[in-house]
């Protein structure tokens, strides 16, 4: 018997070792593409098609040119400037208005409270293409296409999950404890930042992580919207081999390729436990 | 309470309502309308009837070999990303040394926009097909593998992470049971392990579904579809009728609504699948 377990922790532990190996290897697999992006940010502009996988030479090392040629000339600091604006002023924004309105439509109950429930949660499931169009045009007769005012379109479009993801917590939170501070005196916007909004913390949390990702990663709208005058990274990067922003250069889209992952990476190695907490909270409520 | 709370819904509910009837509600209801509607702008829309609808279909195939390349595109995504997905979370659920660093490698590339991650993937398999004297866009099929190749780098570490959830949550006793009943491994993968995870399959089979069949900026940017409109997902077939060529905002308007109508059956589905397990349970 005794011998038989030692075969048994022998097998498993030589499995173990296999399966280790097989993983580190898929897991290089999965870093390839960040690594010969990164390597071709080094590389001179016609070299990067010709061979994108050959490490940069001393004929094609082209220094930091891709760095200065996307970043200065191009401008790209300052894409990198409306993302960072717009992604935080809306995260914001939706934090603190969605939870109030969510708290609100959970605690009056009334036809109108349930029927805007409903269609918030409703919106969740509409394709963009579905109001593209029509957004978008409102929206340059409203005149809010602008970095400020295109905040307005993000608490809207965010507010379908963000509402969903709140009410679902704010039901579970003890009804008595906003009683017992209304009692005391408290108004309804003192009782729901100074009591509420607390308890609410750990969701605010992971809706602010879900709509962080959407915001910063989000194409369309921004392109559609702002793109003429004020475009985010993604819009920057889409821009380059089509004409529309910087010079058609591989050289110069290859930095910026880098300089977009490198603030997520940043963010991901942070906060990765509640990132994937968040990620993983909000996919089971959606 | 409910009498203080009336009073406050202008300050808690209109600011909120207000950007979302701007956003959401109105254009919605505008889309629907503008479908039945010929227009260059949303002030000048006259009344066609199906018009849209009709013109959709015979105006040209577009619509209908997007819609095809769609379905085709997520069936082969959903099936790829889910079992590769479990089979990893089967495998970082071993309490093998290094489990934490390959989960966060893994689930990395989800957090990168679909553009960038386009560019990424679109020198990548351009610099494989060098070698053989061809480019991404010469041949749809490239375009295809490329998308799917992409979905799942994306897609695999975010679907792991609800696996390892679901893994987590067997209890060891049920597993340690059915071994000390002599169960193979394969049985108890079957019996034991797949449906006690059944909620993870089904959230994680609708999120790659809803998300590989709503693909647009991985679309746009990998291939833009080319070649000849061959590699065109239903997501970038809308945007090119709106902003291709004037005068058929009506068709593209028509098709963002059958689009809608899909992609909302099947939530329905999910919703219903999720609902009787729930009672089941």
């Amino acid at each position: 018997m005794k011998e038989r377990n030692t075969v048994v922790r022998k097998k498993t532990k030589l499995a173990d070792i296999i399966i280790f190996v097989l993983l580190f290897m898929m897991s290089l697999l999965f870093l390839v593409p960040i690594f010969v992006v990164l390597l071709n940010s080094f590389k001179g502009k016609f070299y990067i098609s010709k061979a994108p996988f050959a490490l940069p030479t001393s004929e094609t090392f082209a220094g930091l040119d891709n760095y200065v040629n996307g970043i200065i000339k191009s401008g790209f600091t300052k894409a990198m400037g409306y993302s960072f604006f717009i992604t935080v002023a809306s995260v914001i924004v939706i934090i603190l208005l969605t939870s109030m309105t969510a708290w609100y439509i959970t605690r009056r109950k009334s036809k109108i409270t349930s029927t805007l429930y409903y269609v918030f949660v409703f919106s969740m499931i509409v394709p963009f293409q579905m109001v593209m169009f029509s957004t978008v045009k409102i929206a340059n007769m409203l005149h809010i296409d602008n970095p400020v005012g295109i905040i307005i379109l993000y608490l809207g479009f965010g507010s379908g999950l963000a509402i969903f993801i709140f009410s679902g917590f704010v039901k579970a939170i003890p009804i008595e404890i906003e009683e017992a501070a209304m009692i005391d005196g408290c108004n309804p916007l003192q009782t729901f930042y100074q009591v509420v909004f607390p308890i609410l913390r750990p969701t605010a949390i992971t809706v602010a992580i879900l709509q962080t990702m959407w915001v910063w990663n989000d194409y369309l709208l921004p392109a559609l919207v702002i793109g003429n005058k004020y475009k985010t990274i993604p819009v920057a990067v889409q821009g380059v081999l089509t004409g529309s922003y910087g010079d058609r250069n591989m050289g110069s889209l290859m930095a910026m390729l880098v300089l977009a992952i490198v603030p997520i990476v940043i963010f991901y190695l942070i906060g990765q436990k509640s990132i994937i907490k968040g990620v993983i909270s909000g996919a089971v409520k959606g | 309470m409910q009498k203080t709370l009336k009073k406050y819904f202008i300050i808690f509910v209109i600011p909120t309502l207000l950007a979302f009837a701007i956003a959401f509600i109105i254009p919605f209801i505008m889309g629907v309308y503008l479908s039945f509607a010929k227009f260059t702008n949303v002030t000048n829309p006259t009344w066609v009837g199906l018009d849209n609808y009709i013109k959709l279909f015979t105006i040209n195939n577009d619509f209908i070999k997007a819609l095809w390349f769609t379905v085709k595109f997520t069936l082969v995504s959903v099936v790829t990303v889910n079992v590769i997905a479990f089979i990893f979370a089967k495998l970082l659920t071993r309490g093998i040394r290094g489990t934490n660093l390959f989960r966060t490698v893994f689930f990395m590339p989800n957090l990168i926009g679909g553009i960038v991650l386009g560019y990424i993937w679109q020198i990548l398999i351009n610099g494989i097909l060098l070698n053989f004297g061809v480019t991404l866009t010469f041949d749809a099929k490239y375009g295809f593998w490329g998308l799917i190749f992409l979905m799942n780098w994306q897609m695999i570490g975010y679907m792991m992470v609800i696996y390892i959830a679901g893994l987590q949550n067997i209890p060891g006793e049920l597993l340690e049971a059915a071994s000390m009943d002599g169960a193979s491994s394969w049985q108890m993968l079957r019996k034991v392990t797949l449906p006690l995870i059944a909620s993870s399959i089904t959230i994680c089979t609708f999120l790659t579904l809803s998300n590989s069949f709503k693909l647009f900026d991985q679309n746009l940017a990998l291939t833009g579809g080319a070649p000849q409109r061959q590699t065109t997902m239903l997501a970038l077939d809308i945007y090119d009728t709106f902003y291709g060529r004037t005068g058929y905002q009506g068709v593209g308007q028509a098709k963002a609504v059958i689009f809608f109508v899909i992609v909302g059956l099947i939530a329905f589905i999910q919703l219903r699948i999720s609902r009787s397990r729930e009672v089941e349970g």
